[in-house]
């Protein structure tokens, strides 16, 4: 308990100004700025990847050049931003080093001051607070730790980059089958550059018995993060993944087009959780992350189950939708969603339940605050196919406004083929009164601590569904993010 | 003991108090009765610090202090105490954590050590006790679904949990039916006592029945037109306000 803390003051108070906004300063070897077919080559190499790998990769770049080249940038989600130079990014960008890293004394201490900074324990304590954590710096994962302990129970959890050259049987197989390179525009470049990114497969019967984690941080000047996660849970599989992401400021906008694909077998079960803190911009809306992600999983078993649970703080732009394929009879797909804009942060995010095994249920949770200028919208698909007899879905969607120059906005959309389905849609939107306001501080509360208060009872729902570490510091993380919204 | 000298408030331009003097003793349960409008509520929340409640002229002196420029929550933690006519709801958050936040805030600003879960829970638990009051009311997000007589109670053991040494309870005994009131008045009495100033704001003599004040005001426009002891409630209970109201229209 006592390290995973540890891990998790990366989120700590911010004392109001992005603590996270620290340059590491280490020499990095960068694929030369841009994006064409040897960039994607070169980064391959970098990697010693199998021939299958460079096609896929390459068959992924050209669909997204047709699609670059036609203008068919994804124009849907309600947020706005200047166009997008895709040649002005660094697609690799890898700190420096001789030789790959055998043990953590072969890491360059630079690069390890910067994880103490952030708090994530790569030492060995951290086996006491049974954190396994797979940090991703930049492209590259420098260290995973505790892979001997997952070892013995046949766990494996590793850089992606890794996995591909020890379990290729387990990566062909999976890579891709959830989101496919051709899903969309920002998974089509992922799937073309993607450098570096988490892999977990839990053989069947196993209960993994640690949460793991990964910490995700851009460092580099104009370059963009592409990672790739891939979990696997086997027959009777259960994981529970923790992912927490932070950047430092830059007043440029810098992009992180993440793709994660989670596969469960039947009677499998994951549970993936984000605290997403990127750099949100300054208060004029200057910098920040565009973050567009694509995050799915895949019921394919009978009764098995994937939870998303995400606190979204950070980003100058989300873009995001994790979902579930419930193709398992009486599989569960659950979305527990909280999303906070201030200032000129702006968010669009939801998920996608797609029916298609019998009495399959889903659940969404959704808490959307705005602050600021904010601008914050809900966006969800519940699909209900003609074979999923006795779906049920419930989704709420619950907005709080604080202040009168944000917005907050909610599009369900709801698609049901199937008449013995069950699909209920509710939708509040609520602001912070003054009388609420007025209450706390009679009892004693700072207007700062009033208004984290009432933020943390309306993500109440949300945030009981994170690991109690994790809920912590989403409430302290809640709070500053927040701060200086009321006047 | 708490001084108010020639108090004018102005809601959104409107003057409301004009010129309101009144002295409330250590330890002393003062009673404030007057005909609706007459700006009862608007002294409890003014002595709270509200804002759009200005004060234009006039001061507010709690003991040592000068409470009049002072922000809500500066006020509470100096042991300033207001029980809600309306308690509001906060969905999702746990009565028991807020108060802690709470009680902890208030410790912190005398210089005390903070209590953790465990101190805290023995400490409400005596508190529950000691009011009578059931300890599932600890895990309810505040006031949310609490019935009237709830909520009130709700607001007596956040009196007794942040042991204020001065509570304005404004209009605790509207909408409660005699049972609930009877509760609600025990608590009261149980928390009054040395060291505790209490100003009881209420439009009926019934209360008085159950807490016997040591004073009572009656107040007119703004301002105290008449102070008795007990049996000028009994009076106004008899006759009505329109005597008093006649008078003060006089002088």
């Amino acid at each position: 308990m006592v390290a995973s803390q540890q891990t998790l003051e990366t989120l700590r108070s911010l004392g109001g100004e992005y603590k996270y906004g620290f340059v590491t300063d280490i020499e990095s070897d960068f694929a030369p700025k841009g994006l064409d077919e040897n960039t994607v080559r070169f980064i391959s190499a970098k990697k010693g990847e199998p021939e299958w790998l460079l096609e896929w990769r390459l068959k992924a770049y050209r669909l997204w050049r047709a699609q670059h080249d036609e203008g068919h940038e994804p124009a849907w989600a309600r947020v706005t931003y200047p166009k997008i130079d895709y040649q002005d990014i660094y697609y690799y960008a890898a700190p420096k080093t001789k030789n790959q890293p055998k043990s953590l004394d072969e890491v360059d201490p630079e690069l390890l001051k910067t994880y103490e900074k952030l708090g994530i324990p790569l030492a060995e304590r951290a086996a006491l607070a049974g954190v396994a954590v797979d940090a991703v710096f930049d492209s590259v994962s420098v260290a995973t730790t505790f892979r001997e302990r997952l070892k013995e129970l046949g766990v494996i959890f590793c850089p992606i980059s890794e996995a591909v050259r020890d379990h290729p049987e387990l990566v062909k197989k999976y890579l891709g089958s959830v989101v496919p390179y051709s899903d969309n525009f920002f998974a089509s470049l992922n799937s073309a550059v993607f450098s570096d990114g988490s892999f977990v497969y839990v053989p069947p019967g196993v209960r993994c018995p640690m949460e793991l984690s990964t910490y995700f941080r851009i460092n580099a000047k104009d370059s963009g993060q592409f990672e790739r996660t891939l979990i696997i849970a086997d027959k009777g599989a259960y994981v529970s993944y923790l992912e927490g992401c932070t950047a430092p400021m830059r007043d440029e906008n810098q992009l992180h087009a993440a793709v994660v694909e989670l596969v469960t077998l039947e009677d499998a079960e994951i549970r993936y959780a984000t605290v997403q803190n990127w750099y949100p911009g300054d208060k004029d809306g200057k910098g920040g992350i565009y973050n567009f992600v694509t995050k799915r999983g895949a019921c394919r078993g009978a009764r098995s189950q994937i939870s998303w649970t995400q606190v979204e703080t950070g980003s100058a732009i989300t873009w995001k939708y994790p979902s579930v394929i419930l193709q398992g009879d009486d599989s569960v797909g659950k979305f527990y969603s909280v999303a906070v804009t201030n200032n000129h942060q702006q968010a669009d995010t939801g998920t996608k339940m797609i029916h298609i095994g019998r009495n399959t249920r889903s659940t969404i949770v959704s808490k959307g605050i705005s602050a600021g200028q904010g601008q914050n919208t809900y966006r969800g698909l519940v699909r209900v196919l003609p074979k999923a007899e006795g779906a049920r879905n419930y989704s709420q969607c619950d907005s709080l406004l604080i202040g009168d120059k944000c917005g907050g906005h909610t599009v369900p959309y709801i698609e049901v083929k199937n008449r013995s389905a069950r699909v209920e849609h509710e939708a509040t939107t609520s602001k912070i009164s003054d009388d609420q306001l007025f209450y706390c501080r009679q009892r004693g509360l700072s207007t700062e601590d009033a208004v984290s208060t009432i933020v943390n009872g309306f993500c109440r729902e949300v945030l009981q569904k994170l690991p109690m570490e994790f809920a912590v510091e989403a409430q302290k993380l809640l709070g500053v993010s927040l701060e200086g919204s009321v006047g | 003991m708490l001084k108010i000298q020639d108090l004018h408030v102005h809601i959104e331009g409107k003057e409301i108090l004009r010129g309101l003097d009144l002295e409330l003793p250590d330890g002393e349960v003062h009673a404030i009765m007057g005909p609706n409008g007459s700006g009862k509520s608007t002294l409890a929340y003014t002595l709270a610090g509200r804002e759009g409640y200005d004060v234009t002229q006039g001061r507010i002196l709690f003991d040592d202090l000068d409470l009049t420029e002072m922000e809500p929550e500066e006020r509470a933690r100096e042991g300033v105490f207001l029980a809600f006519q309306y308690p509001v709801e906060i969905p999702g958050v746990v009565n028991a954590n807020f108060l802690k936040s709470s009680v902890n805030a208030l410790r912190k600003h005398r210089g005390e050590k903070e209590l953790d879960a465990m101190e805290f829970l023995k400490l409400a638990r005596q508190k529950l006790k000691l009011l009578k009051m059931n300890e599932e009311l600890l895990s309810r997000p505040i006031n949310v679904g609490f019935s009237g007589g709830e909520k009130k109670r709700n607001e007596i053991f956040q009196m007794g949990m942040l042991e204020p040494r001065l509570a304005v309870l404004d209009e605790t005994d509207s909408g409660l039916d005699i049972d609930a009131l009877k509760i609600v008045a025990d608590g009261v009495n149980t928390l009054r006592g040395p060291g505790r100033s209490i100003l009881l704001i209420t439009h009926y003599q019934r209360l008085l029945d159950y807490i016997v004040p040591d004073k009572v005001h009656v107040m007119v426009a703004g301002r105290i037109v008449r102070s008795g002891g007990k049996e000028l409630a009994l009076e106004l209970e008899a006759r009505g306000y329109a005597d008093v109201v006649k008078a003060a229209a006089a002088a």
